[in-house]
């Protein structure tokens, strides 16, 4: 058995920006995480199988940037209970 | 300290004049005044919308001044950057630096918008005869903030 959290669901708010948000069209949503989803990575890869825009965007060779609780995170960072994440493309501001 | 993301426009004579009178210790101050082009990558610009991701915006700039004061001396620094719709002509960012002398005020503003260009969550998006698209990040502005890494 691939590790797996405990018996309590694990509750997240998605957050999409810019050019991302228009393509998801979505900009915000809660989710309930799946047990076997564990890491940032691990929730890329489940929201790429929503299919259609999900998988293009989602997709493993997309340029995406991610934060967790407002910090920007490697692939490999851990998700838990109550934690904002956030998707977005390369920033232009300035 | 101070970090503003605002939709109103800003007056770099009152924010200067205002950091000058609160420090006497201030020697030289340096700013940069970033504005909105007619013209990016060959088409005409007609206008430009910014959206930010509110709450990280202001809390990856002032890690950035917190950084570029780990590094140099500076005695007060300011940001504003505008968001949503913005004009050719119109000013998108100010950065302003305080120090003692010229050379760490200059090369704390430097770092401190090549840093903005690279980390702080906003995104462009400009409205073109063509319709609307969203600005590709620029390597040129990956290479700007790497240069500060050595």
């Amino acid at each position: 058995m691939p590790p797996q959290r405990g018996d309590n669901p694990t509750m997240i708010t998605l957050l999409y920006f810019a050019r991302l948000r228009e393509a998801l069209g979505t900009g915000r949503e809660q989710l309930a995480l799946p047990p076997a989803v564990m890491t940032l990575a691990g929730l890329r890869v489940h929201l790429a199988q929503r299919g259609a825009a999900w998988a293009t965007e989602m997709a493993e060779g997309r340029n995406l940037r991610a934060a967790v609780n407002q910090t920007v995170v490697a692939a490999d960072a851990p998700l838990s209970d109550g934690d904002e994440v956030a998707f977005f493309p390369p920033v232009t501001g300035g | 300290m101070n970090v503003r993301v605002q939709q109103d426009d800003f007056d770099i004579s009152a924010e200067i004049a205002g950091m000058r009178r609160g420090n006497p210790k201030i020697g030289a101050i340096t700013s940069f005044v970033g504005v909105v082009r007619d013209i990016n990558d060959g088409d005409t610009v007609a206008t430009m919308t910014l959206e930010h991701y509110p709450g990280m915006t202001e809390k990856a700039i002032a890690e950035i001044i917190a950084q570029a004061r780990g590094r140099w001396e500076v005695l007060d620094a300011l940001v504003i950057h505008r968001v949503g719709t913005l004009q050719p002509t119109d000013q998108i960012v100010l950065v302003i630096v305080a120090s003692t002398h010229r050379g760490d005020a200059f090369a704390a503003c430097e770092f401190i918008m090549d840093y903005l260009k690279t980390r702080a969550p906003f995104w462009k998006k400009e409205i073109t005869p063509q319709g609307g698209r969203w600005v590709d990040a620029r390597i040129s502005d990956d290479k700007a903030a790497e240069r500060w890494k050595t």
